[in-house]
């Protein structure tokens, strides 16, 4: 028995296969491998072939041997005895007769082709052929947590990708030539490259590949909203479900830590030049991460006792686990970034005070101060900003209570104002400790609702109930001050508004109560004006938020920046990671311009 | 973590004050400002109000009483003991401007904070009457100091065993009928104190501040916990606050905002005692 190297094919996932007429399998399973075999005529003679999967080759294995670039002559079912060979398609390669058989891709059955020539690169697929069956496999879904399992515990919902599934997702990714989802991503990661990278099994070089551009890519796969960036751009999504490229860019960050594959980069000469960094949110972070690699001492300042910002005090476990986010910022300590806790910029020191010690200051605040509606009652017990109910449940880990000394927010039957993932994190929050019944009421339709369409789905599997179309006008409360209801008047949906989307018009005498001992108001924050205070001479835009340069994100101080939502208004994760990446590069380009830094002193 | 130089008990034990070490805050701290501590990791976040500061020993005073479970967690820790967080300062400062003669007005812990901001007011160059009140002899903190600090000093006691016997609004009442120069009226205590003396200097539209202690989770204008109604607008008590004009407060809904985790004090006493 003889060894050669032949890759008939190129996806190793493909490993159950069948006889398209007996529908037998052809795999065959032993305790020292899995192979696959055919009966095969070579010269006239009936040989067995075997092949086996080994690493991204399948090593094929003859009775007798099969010299190169010759044929065999029919390849046949070992079970039916019918030959193969399907004469209506040739091998994209070298235009060999080729044999098909069935594949099993994750969901569906699948006709793949084996080219008969020995040592044939290809693996039996015309390029077009490739492209059907590319887009044929179906988008694969995460396996998750059972949905009423998940209820009642505070653990991550989906597992993510095996790495079969992986394979199989990254195969649906068609290569474009000209990607359209990297202008859809706020960093622009090169997503076709670590696709590919994916495809070919290189996950960890495919990790890496996204970490030129993203360094929080196991943060960035959970909670960007993809289906309104990179995936919403994707070619197959024209036709078909998209290539689920958040899916994949969590799978390749998890698959790095998981096996200790994460590598700390070597830092470039220290260029003696000092950054502070205000908030260590996901702006903060990237900033901090990018500014370090090129040599800069970096500080973050952070005013909560915990690192993170909102991705340690506002997503919840279930959606990103606390670990991941401590993972990511242990590496940014292993490069060299000091974290200073408990610190109010603004109050313990002003940027003033910053500016001395340091070259420059980057704030990244985040929009932190919690919306109200102004409703009539809206001060009585238990109604929550989604901030205090999130950061008491994730931050203080109320939901411990009493292990942990703050107390537990409590309702039976909880309303949820707003429609964005803060909301639904808000409801599924309540959802696992112990809440019978939770409604989100959103003033218009399913289709405005802001939040991710993976977050939607999960928040209504586990059973919260939505009231669209509805607008709160008022609370109601008992006795003893605490929120008893939640007066409504249900809308419809008139002409666009300014943003494009249809504006909702209360229906007269609609009105109704809905019941409730707990309502949290999900429905935005504002800029926190603690910085302002002791800053004047940084000038804010007309909304409030800090009025950069919209290239350099430079403030109206001279070597301060500022990025994140202190400048946009809540919006992504991403988002603000690009604010982060933006600044760094203006902040090195202005202070490695020798002249500015003298003038400065 | 920050360390506990010096650990003071006062009235029987129930009220404890601490100076902790932390230079950067004494640094900057001002009367009326307020920390968030954290004793544990698994501990709740406390806002106190600074009670005094020494920028040159780097320490700040701390005086609470033992209310609950964190206090007394608190209370069992000892000098040289570390706590995990402490932020600050936070809030705005007590505007303490020399505008002449004003009365601070101070009920039970209220005296450690009030006598930090009559300590500011002195120091302005104001004339400091002081009115401050406890339940009993035994109860009243602070006497000495503010003894010091203050030109006129009046203390009273519910039950009459020290000084004037009542409640602080009857000396106040008093100093309203007798001078006519009273610029300003400072009231620091429990919330029923504070819209008593509120409620009586609103008739002779006596300017009065008071300063204020919901309930807070960041103490950074974050959570939205601290809200407070203020001339019928929502004020967050930790970035606009925590003194505000006492005639304009709604005193009845903070009282009522305040008595929402009752019960899970409790609970969580009763943990920690099993």
């Amino acid at each position: 028995m003889l060894n050669q190297d032949v890759k008939y094919l190129k996806f190793k996932s493909y490993l159950n296969i069948y006889c398209p007429h007996c529908n037998n399998t052809l795999n065959v399973e032993s305790k020292e491998e899995k192979s696959v075999n055919f009966k095969a005529i070579y010269k006239k003679q009936e040989i067995d072939l075997s092949l086996s999967p080994y690493l991204d080759v399948f090593d094929i294995q003859a009775s007798i041997n099969i010299e190169p670039d010759h044929l065999v002559d029919d390849l046949i079912c070992p079970h039916c005895n019918t030959s193969l060979i399907n004469k209506d398609v040739k091998c994209g390669e070298c235009e060999s007769p080729v044999g098909e058989v069935t594949i099993f891709a994750a969901t569906k059955l699948l006709p793949f082709y084996l080219c008969t020539k020995q040592g044939c690169e290809w693996h039996g697929l015309t390029k077009r052929d490739e492209r059907r069956i590319k887009l044929k496999i179906p988008r694969q879904a995460m396996p998750e947590q059972d949905q009423k399992l998940r209820v009642h515990n505070h653990q991550e919902v989906p597992y993510g990708y095996t790495s079969e599934l992986a394979l199989l997702e990254a195969g649906r990714c068609l290569q474009c030539k000209n990607p359209q989802c990297v202008l859809g991503c706020p960093v622009n990661i090169d997503i076709p490259a670590f696709i590919a990278l994916v495809a070919e099994e290189k996950f960890n070089e495919a990790a890496k590949k996204i970490k030129e551009t993203n360094v929080l890519p196991a943060v960035c796969g959970r909670v960007c909203p993809q289906e309104s960036q990179c995936e919403e751009k994707c070619i197959v999504g024209h036709k078909d479900e998209p290539v689920a490229i958040g899916r994949l860019e969590r799978f390749v960050a998890d698959f790095e830590r998981k096996m200790e594959l994460v590598e700390i980069p070597v830092i470039k000469k220290d260029t003696n030049k000092k950054i502070a960094v205000v908030g260590s949110g996901p702006a903060g972070l990237t900033l901090a991460a990018d500014m370090r690699q090129k040599g800069y001492g970096v500080t973050i300042f952070e005013a909560l006792h915990e690192t993170g910002g909102v991705l340690t005090y506002g997503i919840p476990e279930f959606r990103l686990p606390k670990s991941i986010v401590q993972f990511e910022i242990n590496y940014l300590k292993e490069i060299g970034v000091r974290f200073e806790l408990n610190h109010v910029i603004g109050n313990v020191l002003t940027v003033d005070e910053l500016l001395e010690h340091f070259d420059a200051v980057f704030v990244g605040v985040g929009a932190g101060l919690p919306k109200f509606m102004n409703l009539p009652n809206e001060s009585l017990g238990n109604i929550f900003s989604s901030n205090e109910y999130l950061t008491r449940m994730n931050l203080m880990k109320a939901y411990k209570f009493p292990e942990y000394d703050t107390p537990k927010p409590k309702g039976n039957k909880v309303v949820v104002i707003g429609g964005g993932n803060v909301a639904m994190d808000c409801a599924r929050t309540a959802i696992r400790t112990g809440s019978a019944e939770v409604t989100i009421v959103y003033r218009r339709s399913r289709h405005e609702l802001p939040a991710r369409g993976e977050e939607v789905h999960h928040t209504e599997e586990e059973g919260v109930k939505f009231r669209l179309l509805t607008n709160p006008i008022k609370y109601l409360g008992t006795d003893h001050n605490t929120v008893k209801g939640l007066e409504c008047i249900q809308m419809e949906l008139g002409e666009p508004d300014e943003s494009g989307r249809r504006r909702p018009v209360p229906i007269e005498n609609s009105e109704f109560t809905i019941e409730c001992d707990m309502a949290i108001v999900a429905i935005g924050t504002g800029p926190n004006p603690i910085i302002f205070q002791s800053t004047p001479d940084m000038e804010l835009n007309k909304w409030g938020y800090i009025h950069t340069d919209p290239d350099t994100l430079e403030t109206t101080k001279e070597f301060v920046y500022a990025g994140g939502d202190i400048v946009t208004g809540s919006a992504t994760v991403i988002e603000a990671m690009g604010a982060g990446r933006i600044a760094a590069n203006a902040i090195h380009a202005k202070l490695s311009k020798p002249k500015k830094k003298a003038k400065k002193k | 973590m920050f360390q506990i130089v010096r650990k003071q008990e006062m009235a029987k034990g129930t009220i404890i004050r601490f100076d902790i070490n932390a230079p950067k805050i004494a640094k900057k701290v001002k009367a009326g400002q307020f920390v968030i501590i954290r004793v544990n990791d698994t501990g709740e976040r406390i806002p106190l109000t600074v009670a005094d500061k020494d920028e040159f020993a780097g320490t700040i005073a701390l005086i609470f009483q033992v209310v609950g479970k964190s206090t007394a967690l608190m209370r069992s820790l000892n000098e040289g003991d570390l706590i995990k967080d402490v932020v600050g300062p936070l809030g705005k400062a007590a505007e303490t401007e020399k505008i002449g003669t004003v009365i601070m007005v101070g009920g039970g812990t209220g005296v450690a904070i009030l006598h930090h901001v009559a300590k500011a007011f002195k120091e302005a160059g104001n004339y400091v009457i002081g009115i401050i009140g406890a339940q009993t002899k035994e109860m009243l903190i602070l006497q000495n100091e503010m003894e010091h600090i203050c030109d006129e000093l009046v203390i009273t006691s519910d039950d009459g065993s020290i000084g004037e016997m009542g409640f602080v609004t009857g000396p106040l009442a008093k100093y309203m009928g007798e001078r006519h120069d009273i610029k300003l009226v400072y009231a620091i205590g429990p919330i029923i104190m504070m819209k008593n003396v509120a409620k009586l200097t609103e008739k002779s539209k006596l300017p009065t501040m008071v300063s204020l202690n919901p309930i807070m989770i960041d103490g950074t204008g974050m959570c939205g916990g601290c809200r407070v109604k203020v001339n019928n607008e929502t004020m967050f008590c930790c970035v606009d606050g925590p003194d505000f004009d006492g005639h304009k407060v709604d005193f009845d809904e903070l009282q009522n905002r305040n008595s929402l985790y009752l019960q899970d004090e409790k609970d969580s006493l009763l943990f920690s005692i099993k």
